[in-house]
């Protein structure tokens, strides 16, 4: 059940991406692109995708737990530490290198275009080596 | 030049509000693409979720043959054929979310709207290097 939920989940997220016009990165590159073709539209994914959220996590979070999990796994860190804010610097540098982050380049992948198929071994490779670094040094407070 | 879409990416942001909202009330987690994509990679704990987390992604991979199968409409993806850039595009964006803890979707959407500082630190310092980025590789370097 739980394997459905993630991948329906998942399919309706993808959707939002295709639908946004976010999938697509040069519309994303034109957004960060505030000296030139600057194109507003990723503004108004934030403002859709955060005012849903907002609005929905407090109606969820009001209950025990989730329908079909034993409870809500919540962060927990509430550092702002140098790990978070170099963490966030670099991943900024490479969306704005590729105008992909996560989302969309998986959503890519079904195209099998060639940048989005080396950039998408790319970045599990990058989330990998960041994962056994921090496994080697665990930050003080644990996330 | 890409279009400007308010509307639809008004309503596609809303669908991956929804999504987030979603996975919370039924699965109870943050719905944080690079945190899902980290969950496929070794080492595997009891209880991460591999299994749900490649349903999620994979999704996410048809999401954008649903929309064509529906709409009719070709789904528009330019993707740059630089490919040691996407290399390189691709480390970082996946170094720097696992590091940063989360990426677009899970500090810019699900982070902001359960109002974490944390996130919102991070969403304004990958924006900042971002739109450094941009303006390096097309107004400088000139792309």
């Amino acid at each position: 059940m739980t394997f459905v939920v993630n991948l329906l989940l998942g399919l309706l997220f993808g959707i939002g991406l295709v639908v946004s016009g976010m999938s697509n990165p040069p519309k994303v590159l034109n957004f960060l692109d505030l000296a030139g073709t600057w194109n507003p539209s990723l503004l108004f994914v934030m403002i859709g995708a955060v005012l849903v959220t907002f609005l929905g996590y407090r109606i969820v979070l009001r209950r025990d737990r989730p329908l079909l999990a034993n409870a809500f796994r919540l962060p927990t860190a509430k550092d702002v530490d140098a790990r978070l804010l170099s963490g966030a610097a670099i991943f900024g540098i490479g969306w704005g290198l590729g105008g992909f982050c996560p989302g969309p380049a998986l959503t890519a992948l079904g195209f099998a275009a060639p940048g989005a198929l080396v950039f998408v071994p790319a970045m599990f490779a990058g989330l990998w080596a960041a994962r056994m670094l921090t496994l080697a040094r665990p930050p003080l407070k644990q996330a | 030049m890409t279009e400007f879409t308010p509307f639809s990416s008004l309503i596609g942001g809303a669908l991956i509000g929804l999504s987030a909202v979603l996975l919370m009330a039924l699965d109870g987690r943050i719905a944080g693409i690079s945190g899902i994509a980290t969950r496929l990679l070794p080492p595997y704990r009891e209880g991460a979720g591999s299994l749900s987390a490649l349903a999620f992604v994979a999704g996410l991979v048809c999401a954008p043959f649903v929309v064509m199968a529906v709409t009719g409409q070709p789904v528009l993806q330019t993707v740059s054929s630089n490919l040691p850039l996407m290399a390189i595009a691709g480390l970082l964006v996946g170094f720097g979310a696992n590091l940063g803890g989360g990426c677009t979707s899970g500090h810019a959407v699900c982070g902001i709207s359960r109002l974490s500082t944390r996130s919102i630190v991070a969403t304004v310092t990958f924006m900042a290097t971002a739109f450094v980025t941009v303006f390096v590789v097309r107004h400088m370097v000139g792309g």
